[in-house]
């Protein structure tokens, strides 16, 4: 790896978050990415050509008259490792994604290179919570409960209020929380869980069905409303399902028009590359500040992270999810 | 005559012919002047009993700085083609020719200068997945990378790289390149055409010439078809006919004078080389969904000519979100047809951030108008600081939020 090439590949092993846009698959944005990195990395300059040693024979002329054929040693590029003859020097990267993103939603999309892959293994079974901001319309409801589907039923929705609403979403975190409790496979009446949900770190150990964490109302104006959720093994769809039952406990129907992922773990949507910054250089960039980020929430692991999370609780969480990631670079 | 022939054999014949068979299945003729010149020049070359010329990679390069020097020691009278001639593929196979002057026995004193002729190079492998292995022995790969052909990308196509070792650069090659040069294309252009369609080195020269003298009969310019040729690697492999068909039927159904045809057709040469069934959906698309009229499809595809060979669905989608979202009416479509070319992603999102701005007004009759071209084609920066009066961070920090 003594070649400009393999030091800039070496600096862009590691993890990045990048912006996916809504309507665009998540495997076009891995795939974009993948282009513009080789690209860029192809440009990088090329090792010295290696030589080739050729004799090649040359005729001298003499003293006495008589023409010599004499073989003279030269080193001369050998045309087997020339450019045009062997192509790019990397034809392939292996670019991971984390948390996948389906079409309908957008935002904050993990991506991994290189060894930076085995991070993503260490983030999935970390459990990070991500946080979502949903947004919603009464009134409708579709087979696949969001604006695009297939419509099923109109229903009026004048009787909501905030509180109403406000109600519903305590209700549906007050769920959540007992499944919370029941997944994290601790004994309920025991000291230890006690101490853990004091310390707010309580969360499912392996597989566990889309859990709530935190759930808030941003904004209500009927028949728009938005809302922040906070989840763990989470499905856009089981999100867009969320916001279908609240509007059946309102006693009315919704439909989801737009979901994005505004945290995933420790990275949040400053540090996401928008499309025209998909360059090497810029990620380069973004992988130096997360590998500099992360070594920062071990060495503060049980200090409260400015999240845009709400209670202790969650904050807590956060940190202590960061603290099991691994941290290798 | 037996020790010749035994010598033969073990010199070279037997790999030669193995090795080379992968390679030129069905000319297996032994040119007795080749091998006779080759026995001539180098005694224990373990090229000398090579396949005749073209259908071989021979070591050309090397053998041709030794052959063109003056002192080569056997060059008998007896053999009646100079060294550079090409020998020919119908001359005698060396079986039936025993006329010839035996070849040197390995046990035969030889002196210093042809001892310092002999070039012992590797053998070639018989078959392999890559040119890299022949490059360096075959004049014709060697004079196609001096001209900017990208082999690596030739040999991953199925047959291409057999076909370009089997080809011989005096005969068939260079012939073609003059002929390109002749058509107008410059040196540097040579490369990548012959990159994206090696095809043209198997075409024959009167075909070529005469699909060319067609395209100059239809009364297009000399620069109009080098540029044609240049833009559309393939079009001189296609028929005079199917040519002939395409020019009608881009002519009778956009209905356009012969000269916007010949136009059209410079600018786009590709539409000559594809299919015509997704052409003749897309004007459909244009007629009966998206309901604009026969002379805004004219002006479109003048403008434009790339919507006709647009993907359909794309094209729909584009189309719905400018008429129906952004409520922009079919003649301002038509008049800035680019609207249908640019990506939907980057028509949303600008659209969006000019509605956020509230700058977001595409009817020409009122104030703060916004073209449909300056909406797409302008760069990021210059849109963001002359249409919405923002900087580009704004823009970035708002795609965040969409």
């Amino acid at each position: 790896m003594g070649t400009p090439a393999g030091r800039l590949y070496r600096r862009l092993e590691g993890l990045f978050a990048v912006y996916k846009p809504p309507g665009v698959h998540w495997k076009l944005v891995r795939d974009t990415v993948e282009t513009n990195l080789l690209k860029g990395i192809n440009s990088a300059a090329p090792p010295a050509p290696q030589l080739q040693v050729q004799f090649l024979p040359e005729s001298t002329e003499s003293s006495s008259g008589s023409t010599e054929l004499k073989l003279t040693a030269t080193c001369l590029p050998a045309l087997a490792e020339h450019p045009r003859v062997t192509g790019p020097r990397f034809r392939k990267l292996r670019v991971g994604v984390g948390h996948r993103l389906d079409a309908f939603s957008s935002g904050l999309l993990v991506l991994a290179v290189g060894q930076g892959n085995k991070l993503l293994t260490d983030l999935y079974n970390s459990h990070v919570t991500r946080d979502y901001t949903v947004e919603g319309e009464f009134g409708m409801a579709t087979d696949d409960f969001s604006n695009t589907g297939r419509l099923i039923e109109r229903t009026t929705y004048d009787h909501i209020t905030q509180d109403k609403l406000e109600r519903v979403l305590a209700m549906i975190q007050g769920a959540n929380q007992k499944a919370l409790l029941a997944y994290s496979n601790v004994d309920m009446s025991s000291q230890e869980a006690y101490e853990l949900a004091a310390k707010g770190s309580l969360y499912p150990q392996g597989k566990s069905p889309p859990i709530v964490t935190g759930l808030r109302c941003l904004h209500f104006e009927p028949p728009h409303f938005s809302l922040e959720i906070q989840c763990l093994h989470e499905t856009q769809r089981f999100l867009c399902r969320l916001v279908h039952e609240v509007g059946l406990e309102l006693r009315s129907t919704s439909v989801c028009t737009g979901v994005r992922r505004t945290r995933d773990g420790p990275f949040t949507l400053q540090m996401a590359l928008t499309r025209n910054h998909w360059t090497l250089l810029d990620i380069v960039q973004a992988v130096q500040q997360s590998r500099s980020a992360w070594r920062q929430s071990t060495s503060r692991a049980f200090l409260p992270q400015d999240t845009r999370s709400r209670g202790g609780e969650q904050e807590r969480h956060g940190v202590d999810e960061g603290a099991r990631v691994a941290v290798s670079d | 005559m037996a020790s010749a022939k035994l010598c033969q054999k073990c010199a070279g014949l037997l790999w030669g012919r193995m090795a080379l068979v992968s390679l030129s299945a069905s000319d297996s003729l032994l040119s007795a002047r080749a091998a006779a010149v080759r026995t001539h020049t180098q005694s224990w070359s373990f090229t000398a009993f090579r396949l005749s010329h073209s259908a071989s990679p021979g070591p050309p390069a090397a053998e041709r700085r030794l052959t063109e020097s003056s002192l080569l020691p056997y060059d008998s009278p007896g053999s009646n083609c100079t060294a550079t001639e090409r020998p020919s593929p119908d001359s005698p196979s060396l079986f039936e020719d025993l006329d010839r002057a035996p070849p040197l026995s390995p046990f035969e004193e030889i002196s210093d200068d042809e001892a310092v002729q002999i070039v012992a190079t590797p053998p070639l492998p018989p078959a392999s997945t890559s040119l890299r292995d022949y490059v360096s022995q075959s004049e014709t790969l060697t004079k196609l990378v001096q001209l900017g052909v990208d082999l690596w990308k030739l040999e991953q196509r199925r047959n291409v790289g057999s076909m370009l070792l089997r080809l011989d650069f005096q005969e068939d090659i260079q012939g073609r390149l003059l002929f390109l040069k002749d058509v107008g294309l410059q040196d540097s252009q040579l490369g990548p055409l012959i990159t994206h369609n090696p095809f043209i080195l198997t075409e024959s020269l009167e075909n070529l010439q005469a699909r060319v003298s067609y395209l100059k009969s239809k009364r297009f310019s000399s620069e109009a078809v080098c540029r044609m040729v240049s833009k559309a690697p393939y079009l001189l492999n296609f028929s005079i006919q199917r040519l002939d068909n395409r020019l009608g039927f881009f002519q009778r159904h956009l209905g356009l004078s012969p000269l916007k045809t010949r136009d059209i057709v410079t600018r786009l040469p590709r539409l000559l080389c594809g299919s015509l069934e997704p052409v003749k959906e897309n004007l459909k698309v244009f007629e009966l969904e998206l309901g604009f009229r026969p002379n805004e499809i004219q002006h479109i595809a003048t403008r434009i000519p790339k919507v006709l060979t647009a993907n359909k669905k794309r094209l729909t989608e584009t189309f719905d979100y400018v008429h129906n979202t952004m409520g922009v009416p079919h003649s301002l479509i038509a008049k800035f047809p680019q609207v249908l070319n640019v990506r939907l992603l980057r028509i949303r999102e600008r659209h969006q951030f000019l509605q956020y701005l509230g700058k977001a007004q595409y009817d020409p009759a009122q104030s703060g108008y916004v073209s449909l071209d300056r909406l797409v084609s302008l760069p990021d920066a210059v849109f963001c600081d002359e249409v919405a009066s923002a900087t580009l961070e704004d823009f970035e920090q708002f795609q965040k939020t969409l």
